[in-house]
């Protein structure tokens, strides 16, 4: 038995799924073909080392630093390298900026496509059927599950990714912040408003 | 192919399932999952077109009644047995019964950044000049291919407005079935919700899905 992680558990109590999940690792290990703790320095990654940090960083440098907003705009990839943020899923960046005018929101309708390197893994509801088969039908009433409700002359602009293409949401800069920090900025963008279904924290929800 | 994973406009799917606070994952065995495709994937076996292809080949019922990381398991599982590193019967019994099959590489774990820094990037040096300019109108071809294709159902034989040009990329459709990576120029292709829903569309509603040449015809 593979006590790499699954010490605590008794075999009698497994699901069929983690039976399954445990003995194609262990045949995989046994053949040599997978390294367990590749395994865990993967896990570990995604699980500690990134996340929508990275994002929040990215949109409230993006707020307050015009030449590094037109250089999101002329040339994302290498724009949010430059602080770091590189790699799987995010090989191909796009930013799209929300505007009273016009608010963006991003689907993977064929598979949960999203860019890792600057949000991390995506929530389950990302990439479950409800939101992938409505998201480019009736975006306005996605949004209101979300609670958010736009006003009707806004216009909605869904972006599915069905390419190797990857869209980061610029949410709108909350009012009453002029003069806040990037750092307290960060704090205000939210994972959700990254991906468009959700608008920036207004200052007062931080207390 | 049409197959389970093309959601785009279904209905009856019921309210979104929005978690607070949710951890990156539910059980030890989505860690396990997740950890074991991408390090099957470092093994250069196969490419993620196959890897995604493996997925959504899976039927639609299965499809649609399994969950995310049972659904990269399956598919883990199905691309191991093509590409002749583990046999269906040893799935079955769930042990190794027999010599491991060669293998391009395999992940060592002080090799996990660099391989995630590094990616999979799709762009190549393109081999012609882009078909369609910025503001162009192009349609879209209705296409009902067998085999893999990374054009929804609903984008299909419909009018829309190049909107980026992304520069020549892997072809998905080729590359899923070992027909290499024939690149193509990459296209983000607007829709009105209109052109895409009918009369009844929101009217403030568009649509984009990033589509290859080939996808799309001159208007």
């Amino acid at each position: 038995m593979n006590q790499h992680h699954h010490d605590h558990d008794d075999h009698s109590h497994l699901s069929e799924i983690e039976l399954r999940v445990r003995a194609l690792e262990s045949i995989l290990v046994e053949k040599g073909y997978v390294d367990p703790a590749a395994i865990d320095a993967l896990v570990e990654t995604y699980e500690v080392k990134v996340g929508p940090r990275n994002g929040a960083k990215v949109v409230a440098k993006a707020w307050t630093d015009p030449t590094y907003r037109e250089w999101l705009r002329a040339d994302a990839t290498a724009a949010i390298a430059s602080l770091g943020f590189v790699g799987r899923q995010g090989e191909h960046m796009v930013v799209v900026e929300n505007t009273s005018d016009e608010h963006n929101m991003v689907v993977c309708t064929l598979c949960s496509c999203y860019p890792w390197p600057v949000l991390g893994l995506p929530p389950i509801w990302y990439k479950s059927a409800p939101y992938r088969s409505r998201a480019v039908l009736d975006p306005r009433r996605v949004l209101a599950e979300f609670g958010v409700y736009l006003p009707e002359t806004t216009r909605i602009r869904v972006w599915d990714s069905t390419a190797e293409v990857r869209y980061l949401v610029i949410p709108m800069r909350p009012e009453g912040t002029e003069g806040m920090s990037e750092e307290a900025l960060a704090e205000l963008v939210t994972r959700d408003s990254m991906i468009g279904t959700s608008l920036a924290q207004q200052p007062e929800a931080m207390r | 192919m049409n197959g389970g994973q093309d959601l785009g406009g279904m209905m009856g799917f019921g309210p979104i399932a929005i978690e607070q606070d949710e951890p990156w994952f539910h059980a030890e065995w989505e860690r396990r999952a997740f950890g074991l495709t991408l390090a099957m994937g470092a093994t250069s076996s196969w490419n993620i077109d196959m890897s995604r292809h493996a997925r959504e080949s899976l039927p639609p019922a299965e499809y649609l009644t399994s969950s995310y990381y049972a659904i990269w398991t399956k598919g883990v599982e199905k691309l191991i047995v093509a590409a002749g590193l583990v046999s269906k019967e040893e799935l079955t019994r769930g042990q190794s019964l027999s010599e491991p099959a060669p293998i391009k590489r395999v992940l060592k774990a002080e090799d996990v950044p660099a391989v995630l820094v590094r990616g999979g990037p799709a762009e190549r040096p393109a081999e012609r000049p882009a078909r369609f300019a910025v503001g162009n109108r192009v349609l879209t071809r209705n296409l009902n291919p067998q085999g893999h294709t990374r054009l929804p159902r609903y984008a299909r034989g419909k009018m829309g407005v190049v909107e980026l040009v992304h520069g020549a990329h892997v072809f998905p459709d080729a590359n899923a079935h070992g027909q290499g990576e024939q690149p193509q120029w990459l296209y983000t292709i607007c829709f009105s919700g209109r052109e895409l829903w009918g009369e009844q569309a929101d009217p403030t509603l568009s649509v984009s899905v990033d589509a290859w040449e080939s996808y799309l015809e001159p208007v």
